[in-house]
């Protein structure tokens, strides 16, 4: 028990009370189950701000050293303790979590998607929001685990119960995917933790105790787990399917939150725990990564439809996060951290604008959406805002990640004498340019177009208050982290300096 | 010639099994024709009170009977002797766990007895005897003792499994018994070859003559035993090569006779696999254990892909647990590590752990997952998956307490039981070394889901005369629903529907479920059963350390 601890089990009790209680809910009380779940989630966001405070910075050289922990036994036989804390690198993550829970609340309060009872949805993104807040307070690997695997079913019952026309499809390759990944993620931390023990402190700080072989090995199986979740191409066909298909408050979760568990597992897990392993692996999933980047640019090129041009974007934004994981340097790591937290906001704000415009035209195709800013201004100005902010416009919060990442990429390749890291800095800068190109391509089409005749049709459509109030935290928050950075890195920098000595020893 | 002194505390549980199906025999024969319900309650409490007998005779210090005395092993080796029948903790933790399933086996029969499908006395008699046999075996400790047990459990069944009295539960007995047959005979061979090499019987101076005394040109033909005995008793397990009898035979019989055979006799299956693998594999036959393997990983894959393709209930059930199968033993390779190197009785102890207890958390699961099943179907068959459409919106609790149970089988959160279990499996074989197996059972678990989920899903859609307007109908998956042509009708497609649903809807479809399931006439007993399984799933979720720490003292004593 460190610090605060009743705080963190605060931000899981109260969703999974929340969830339980929405679950039973007697039939004479439904009509209340939205409020309820907003309160709820509102409580956990208070909660998790509180967990942003206390002590900051690792003591000495730990590599893992909490704010506020909790430790308490839990199964004795298989070693396995619930084991849960907050760091520089995980309160971020924690934070915008159950921000944008709260924001999808909100924007539900106000925008039912189609499909099962709202009572279920606000239940499920409660559990979602254990999952996730979960997964980032593991400090055990079994614990990590287990709450890897919690988000997986009820995002299933999200797609397939309020999702588009091919939900169930989408769905089933959603879960299919990702529960490979779980399962390998299995696989990978017994292989670490059978001779090491579960705890992620003590094994970030003397590692596992694996051979060189080992260790590669282990990587490599946690690597292609994260891979999946991150996504990596080529493991990341799950994503435009479950996007396209998800209703507006389940692609913004996936976008925003959900993604970072891939790249927060390889910062958390896979890189302290198998430092050897990650020295020798990193290169490949360096190359994969500005892979991701090209094949995301490109296929986003090409699309015809605002959701599926999201979530290809998504795929690019993630390979940049992990081109900075993979440098193994300070600096890399830290522009994975920023760029995972910009991209929660960026992309979470993008697929509520795609849902709205889907919601209001009922179409998602880009042509038909031609002069959306003639007809409704305020709605494409925020969409011009955040594309720009996506394609990481200096001054905005997608820049500093995708920036850094390439900075690290460059500085891995010793001033252009690495072949393969020069080439991968180079790769990625196009790659960052041809981001431009298509927001650029979504913005002309969209904003600048001819109305066509579904928009003129449906006429002047205002953005509710609803939707402001679920939009303009994002949008703020795009702008300040866009401005002050420090206010993220800040808080990762004793960690990740901590944990590049461990990868360089 | 010595009188041989019988120990009877550990025969007392035997005895107590005996008395109660005598005494439900008798009852049926003398009480007044009328109901028969209240004979499942009084073999409850005879079953209530062997399972206080087994656990009684099991606490202490631990007995042995029948046994021969010590001799040394070979020329100059150690003293061994040896004991047809023990009592000690493994057996009181076996045979509680048997007595413990027997007893929601008996309260699911409520309503096939109530609507008198079966006999009752016949029914309840033959289910008892069958427990006779499973509190035997885990005493058991030689091989005759040993497949006489497992023989008493399984023989009742060949009966059990046909009593609907329907072309197809006599389809599904004669499958079962002759399957049975090959599968004992194939284990008879192996325990004969294995008595004309070593001259034992007790399955611990077996051990210690394969351990300890070179058999010279006579080694193949003991290793060929272990291995015959190995196969003959994977039958039991249900798993490859003897898996084909378990789709027929589960959907063929009585829903709660499918629910023993794939708790209490895979169970048994399990403890006889168990102690021949302990004792036959301790050194030398690493190949076996390889062979277990290769076993392990065609059963789990085969299983889950029948399971793909099923449309009824019962049957995906059935398949599905011959997957199980393939899980729980799975951990027992790792003895092929220990086989190989000439490790020492510690190294076993978690593999056979892994092994008990993943089947101590299938068996919580299976069992909730059947009494959800007979819940909505009473004394009616399994019916077809599309049958369960909308289960969830018609009776939330089952529909919850199935959809936990499936999920638990799954492997995950929320039926975190499942996932401790798959935790514990892949662990030991990490442990072990068998890392193959381990990606095996990780794809596998990919595979499982696929249906698992495909069905919990299907009990929370909308059943298609409850759908309004302006939410879809559910679309049935196509490997679902796809019933012979008679029962096919089309539904009326909403015009305004966008083309895909459309579609889906005019594509012809089962007719809708009626709201009232056949014979879901509600029985207590079944719905506390359910609910105290499911409760059960839901604690060893969060407390699985219950069924590792009798998993871990049943391994420990087994191996002594």
């Amino acid at each position: 028990m460190t610090g605060a601890w009743w705080l963190i089990l605060a931000v899981l009790v109260l969703p999974a009370a929340g969830a339980l209680l929405l679950a039973v809910l007697p039939e004479a009380a439904r009509r209340a189950a939205p409020a309820l779940g907003t309160a709820v989630a509102a409580l956990t966001f208070v909660a998790s701000l509180g967990l942003l405070s206390g002590r900051h910075g690792p003591r000495g050289d730990r590599v893992v050293d909490p704010w506020h922990a909790v430790d308490l036994p839990w199964v004795p036989s298989l070693g396995v303790r619930l084991h849960l804390g907050v760091d520089g690198i995980s309160a971020p993550l924690v934070v915008l979590t159950t921000l944008l829970v709260l924001l999808c609340a909100v924007y539900t309060l106000w925008t039912r998607p189609a499909g099962g009872s709202v009572r279920a949805l606000y239940a499920l993104m409660l559990v979602i929001e254990v999952g996730i807040v979960g997964t980032f307070l593991a400090l055990d690997l079994v614990v990590f685990f287990v709450a890897f695997e919690i988000t997986l079913l009820p995002m299933y019952a999200l797609i397939a119960g309020w999702g588009g026309a091919g939900r169930r499809h989408a769905a089933m390759k959603f879960v299919l995917y990702t529960l490979a990944g779980s399962v390998l993620l299995l696989v990978g931390v017994l292989l670490v933790a059978i001779p090491g023990g579960t705890d992620i402190v003590a094994l970030s700080q003397q590692g596992a105790g694996l051979s060189r072989t080992a260790q590669i090995t282990a990587f490599i199986i946690l690597a292609l787990a994260f891979a999946v979740k991150s996504p990596l191409w080529p493991l990341h066909t799950w994503l435009p399917d479950a996007h396209t298909e998800a209703p507006t408050v389940g692609s913004v979760l996936l976008a925003g939150v959900l993604l970072k568990m891939g790249t927060y597992g390889f910062v958390r897990v896979a890189i302290p725990l198998l430092p050897e392993g990650a020295r020798a692996v990193a290169p490949a999933v360096a190359v994969l990564a500005v892979a991701a980047i090209l094949v995301g640019a490109f296929c986003c090129l090409t699309q015809r439809e605002i959701k599926r041009l999201v979530a290809y974007s998504s795929v690019g934004h993630m390979g940049f996060v992990l081109l900075g994981v993979a440098t193994l340097t300070t600096t890399g790591i830290q522009a994975a951290l920023i760029g995972n937290v910009a991209h929660g906001i960026v992309t979470g704000l993008l697929f509520f604008l795609a849902g709205a415009i889907k919601d209001r035209y009922g179409t998602g195709l880009l042509t038909e959406l031609s002069g959306l800013g003639q007809r409704a201004p305020v709605l494409a100005g925020i969409l011009g805002f955040i594309a720009v902010a996506s394609l990481g416009l200096p001054g905005l919060a997608g820049f500093w990640g995708e920036l850094f990442a390439i900075v690290a990429a460059w500085e891995r390749s010793e001033g252009g004498t690495d072949p393969l890291w020069t080439a991968c800095a180079v790769l990625a800068a196009i790659g960052g340019a041809l981001a431009a190109a298509y927001f650029l391509r979504l913005l002309r089409i969209v904003v600048n177009g001819e109305p066509g005749p579904v928009v003129e049709r449906a006429g002047p459509l205002p953005v509710r208050p609803g939707e402001w109030l679920s939009w303009g935290p994002l949008a703020a928050l795009t702008l300040v982290l866009g401005l002050v950075p420090a206010l993220v890195l800040d808080l990762g920098l004793g960690p990740v300096r901590a944990l590049v000595a461990v990868v360089s020893s | 010639m010595n009188a041989q002194t019988v120990d009877h505390a550990v025969l007392a549980p035997l005895y107590a099994a005996v008395a109660t199906a005598v005494l439900v025999l008798l009852a049926d024969l003398l009480a007044p024709p009328g109901r028969r319900e209240w004979l499942l309650g009084l073999a409850g409490l005879g079953v209530a009170a062997t399972g206080g007998v087994a656990w009684w005779a099991g606490s202490g210090a631990g007995h042995a009977t029948f046994c021969v005395p010590p001799t040394s092993i070979g020329p100059g080796g150690d003293l061994v002797a040896g004991c047809s029948l023990v009592a000690d903790r493994s057996t009181a933790v076996l045979g509680v766990g048997f007595c413990v399933l027997t007893l929601a086996v008996l309260a699911l029969s409520a309503p096939v007895v109530r609507t008198r499908a079966v006999p009752a006395g016949e029914y309840t008699f033959l289910l008892l005897c069958s427990l006779l046999g499973g509190l035997a075996l885990a005493g058991s400790r030689d091989l005759i003792t040993l497949l006489v047990s497992l023989e008493t459990l399984s023989l009742p069944l060949y009966i059990l499994v046909g009593l609907r009295r329907t072309a197809q539960g006599a389809s599904a007995a004669v499958t079962y018994l002759l399957t049975s047959v090959v599968s004992t005979s194939i284990t008879l061979l192996g325990a004969a070859l294995l008595y004309a090499v070593t001259g034992e019987v007790h399955l611990r101076r077996l051990a210690a003559v394969l351990s300890t005394v070179d058999l010279g040109p006579a080694a193949p033909l003991a290793s060929a035993g272990v291995g015959l005995v190995l196969v003959g008793l994977v039958f039991k397990v249900a798993a490859v090569p003897f898996h084909a009898w378990a789709g027929g035979v589960y959907d063929g019989s009585p829903l709660p006779v499918a629910a023993y055979l794939s708790t209490v006799s895979k169970l048994g299956g399990v403890v006889a696999l168990a102690l021949v693998a302990v004792n036959g594999l301790m050194e030398g036959s690493a190949v076996w254990a390889s062979v277990l393997a290769v076993l392990a990983a065609l059963t789990m894959t085969i299983g889950n892909l029948l399971a793909l393709r099923q449309t009824r209930t019962v049957r995906l059930l059935a398949w599905s647990s011959v997957a199980q199968a393939g899980y729980v033993i799975a951990p027992l390779a790792g003895f092929a590590a220990v086989g190989s190197g000439g490790g020492d009785v510690s190294d076993i102890a978690g593999p056979l752990a892994a092994t008990l207890a993943y089947a101590g958390f299938y068996v919580f699961i299976e069992i909730g997952a059947f009494a959800a099943v007979i819940s909505v179907r009473g004394a009616a068959d399994g019916g077809t998956l599309a049958e369960l459409r909308g289960l969830a919106r018609r009776r939330p609790w089952v529909g919850a307490a199935l959809a936990l149970a499936l999920v638990g089988l799954a492997g995950l959160p929320p039926g975190l039981a499942g996932l401790f279990a798959k935790v514990v499996v892949v662990r030991s074989l990490v442990d072990s070394d068998v890392l193959w197996l381990a990606l095996v059972v990780a794809a596998n678990a990919v595979l499982g889901l696929a249906y698992y989920v495909r069905v919990a899903a299907m009990l929370y859609e909308r059943a298609p005369e409850v759908a309004g307007p302006d939410t879809a109908a559910p679309a049935a998956a196509p490997a679902v629903a796809r019933p012979a042509g008679g029962l096919e009708r089309a539904i009326p497609a909403d015009p305004a529907h966008e083309p895909e649903r459309g579609a889906l809807l005019t594509e012809e479809r089962p007719r809708p479920a009626p709201a009232v399931e056949p014979g879901s006439d509600r029985s207590w007993a079944v719905t506390a059963t359910l609910a105290l399984a499911t409760l059960g799933v839901v604690v060893l979720g969060f407390l699985p350390q219950v069924v590792l720490w009798a998993a871990d003292s049943a391994a420990q004593l087994l191996l002594r």
